[in-house]
């Protein structure tokens, strides 16, 4: 199916299943955009262009409160090419949950342009072409773990049997088969935000956004789900944007590290992780791993991060 | 042969206080057989001054004993005594034919058709008016001060200008009394249901949001369920009003059947008792409706995996 035909889709036609099993061609001009690394550079004019999964660009958003204007997001711009995981890491305010809701067209930016996956955000959001996983799990507490996996197919008109079929596939593929009859409840914190991110990931949707989803979770739960998430990033091959405010949880999952900062929001630096795709929680000790750390660090202070 | 210093013996003296059937009645049977102790008591004070009186005018003599006596079994007097009561409830239950116009089965009947008629009227419009005023905000903005005024003015006003304005209009007996319990029970179900349907957080409408469902989908998978316990809450308290306007309703235009005509009748003919068992009658329709709804809601929390 072509993009124009899939637009055409009446989308709340309860036959149509959403199936995005497309890789277009998708030429993505090779505009002079400004290289924050050498490795960046690299990368562009070395390999084919990519598709790029979002493209943001001079973005801003500016509140109005009681206390005057609030630079949430300054003219922040941003190539994230498919298949990438790419964590956003700074301090509280610095503005990355909101970039990840403009991402999401929960908010619209004041200023600036942004395409996700070559349309408009609210278009994306439309045709369903993410998955969002909060802080909290919000799973729905009068549903079985089961139904609530079942949730977005339902909104979305999958049949009676996908439902059952990707429910069970989803479950499987976060390690938690059996539990389909248990209410969120019964879980504990780690299992729910588990849960969570196989709604996010049930409708096939080529994005997945997560802001700071093990943020409220111990730290032998959350290397757990580290290595889980890595495993699943390497089975689906997804575009992940991680929101995380954990240094050592962004060096250990990414392949890009986008450092920001508050007051107003911007990004500080953008940060190459070269890390082999299979990764163990061993790699935290060593040297590499440490100087990427190091660089994150550096870029934080640079913006005032640790100022008070 | 040692005995081990921890084999305690196991302790008999608090097994009956533990007892499952103990434990759960004996503090409402305590308070019961108190209050009861309390009535007789006051019986016994409030009637004295008109036995004494009695046995004057008879200018018999009389001890204590038969002052204490005559309290407690006074044909008019100003408190019956429990027995009284009782008494006079079960000849009107038992002693007549269910159908017959001094059973005390055929007023509670007649009362209970208005109550549950008024009760489905006032809940249908509640829901009506809480689902109008959450989704517009020009419909709350003009609705809502109208629904709290149309509740000040006090029903016993209301009630006879409603009776004969709709006997007017050729409407007359269960429907007229039906409308003034729909009156009196819509506004605890339309509040209640405006805070359920308001009641879900905004992580899960942002949920909600990023798979684009329907304000319908919304209403139906996410601001139903969520307003369910609100929804119990208010009837149980619709309920009780509704019963209280249906007797009511009977007594402004002298109705022939019913328990307000019950109570009606027994002050035209001076039959105390007869007012006090028709109030206990009222009484205990009162709580067998409240725990119908609370079976009811049990039942619902069962399915939807409330903790228990």
């Amino acid at each position: 199916m072509t993009l124009q035909q899939q637009k055409a889709l009446k989308l709340d036609d309860p036959d149509v299943t959403l199936w995005r099993d497309v890789r277009e061609s998708y030429v993505a001009p090779i505009e002079p955009v400004a290289m924050n690394s050498a490795a960046d550079a690299r990368a562009e004019l070395t390999s084919s262009p990519r598709r790029l999964a979002v493209d943001v660009r001079n973005v801003s958003l500016t509140f109005e409160t009681a206390d005057g204007k609030v630079d949430a997001l300054s003219n922040v711009s941003l190539q994230i090419a498919d298949g990438e995981f790419v964590s956003f890491i700074g301090p509280s305010g610095c503005g990355k949950t909101t970039m990840l809701r403009v991402i999401a067209d929960l908010q619209q930016p004041t200023s600036g342009t942004l395409l996700v996956n070559g349309v408009s955000a609210e278009q994306a959001r439309l045709e369903r072409r993410y998955g969002y996983v909060f802080q909290a799990p919000a799973l729905f507490p009068w549903r079985t773990i089961e139904k609530n996996l079942k949730l977005p197919l339902e909104i979305m008109g999958f049949s009676d049997s996908e439902q059952r079929q990707r429910a069970a596939r989803y479950l499987a593929l976060v390690n938690l088969t059996g539990f389909e009859r248990k209410f969120p409840w019964q879980l504990s914190g780690g299992m729910q935000q588990r849960v969570s991110i196989a709604r996010a990931l049930s409708f096939d949707p080529e994005l997945l956004l997560m802001d700071e989803p093990f943020g409220a979770l111990d730290e032998i739960v959350r290397d757990h789900l580290n290595e889980q998430l890595l495993q699943l990033w390497d089975k689906t091959g997804k575009t992940v944007l991680f929101v995380t405010h954990s240094i050592p949880e962004a060096v250990f999952l990414s392949t890009k590290i986008v450092v920001m900062s508050p007051r107003p929001g911007r990004i500080i630096d953008i940060i190459d992780c070269n890390f082999p795709r299979v990764r163990t929680l061993e790699i935290r000790e060593t040297a590499e791993f440490l100087k990427i750390a190091q660089r994150v660090r550096v870029g934080l202070r640079a913006g005032h991060s640790y100022d008070e | 042969m040692t005995s081990s210093a921890l084999s305690l013996p196991v302790s008999r003296a608090g097994t009956l206080r533990r007892h499952r059937l103990v434990e759960r009645y004996a503090p409402i049977v305590t308070i019961v057989l108190a209050l009861i102790a309390i009535w007789y008591i006051g019986a016994v004070l409030m009637n004295l001054t008109l036995v004494r009186d009695g046995f004057e005018r008879e200018e018999t003599p009389y001890t204590v004993s038969d002052l204490i006596e005559g309290t407690m079994s006074a044909e008019r007097p100003l408190l019956p005594a429990p027995h009284q009561v009782i008494g006079a409830f079960v000849d009107s239950v038992f002693g007549y034919a269910p159908t017959a116009p001094r059973s005390l089965i055929y007023h509670s009947t007649v009362t209970l058709s208005a109550t549950l008629l008024g009760f489905v009227l006032g809940a249908l419009l509640g829901i009506a008016l809480a689902l109008m005023i959450v989704h517009s905000r020009v419909l709350e903005k003009s609705l809502l001060p109208w629904i709290i005024c149309s509740q000040m003015v006090p029903i016993l006003a209301l009630a006879p200008i409603f009776v004969v304005a709709l006997g007017a209009m050729g409407l007359q007996g269960l429907l007229p009394k039906s409308i003034i319990s729909a009156y009196l029970s819509f506004f605890p179900i339309t509040i209640g249901m405006v805070k359920g349907f308001t009641a879900p957080d905004p992580m899960q409408l942002d949920l909600m949001r990023t798979w684009s469902a329907t304000p319908r989908q919304v209403l139906s998978k996410l601001r139903w369920p969520s307003a369910v316990p609100y929804l119990f809450a208010s009837l149980k308290v619709a309920v009780t009003i509704s019963l209280i306007g249906a007797i009511v309703a009977e007594l402004p235009t002298g109705a022939e059947a019913g328990i307000g005509a019950r109570l009606l009748a027994g002050s035209y003919y001076g039959q105390i008792i007869q007012i006090w068992s028709a109030l206990l009658a009222a009484a205990i329709l009162a709580s067998g409706l409240i725990a119908l709804v609370d079976l009811t809601e049990r039942g619902v929390a069962r399915q939807m995996g409330t903790r228990s």
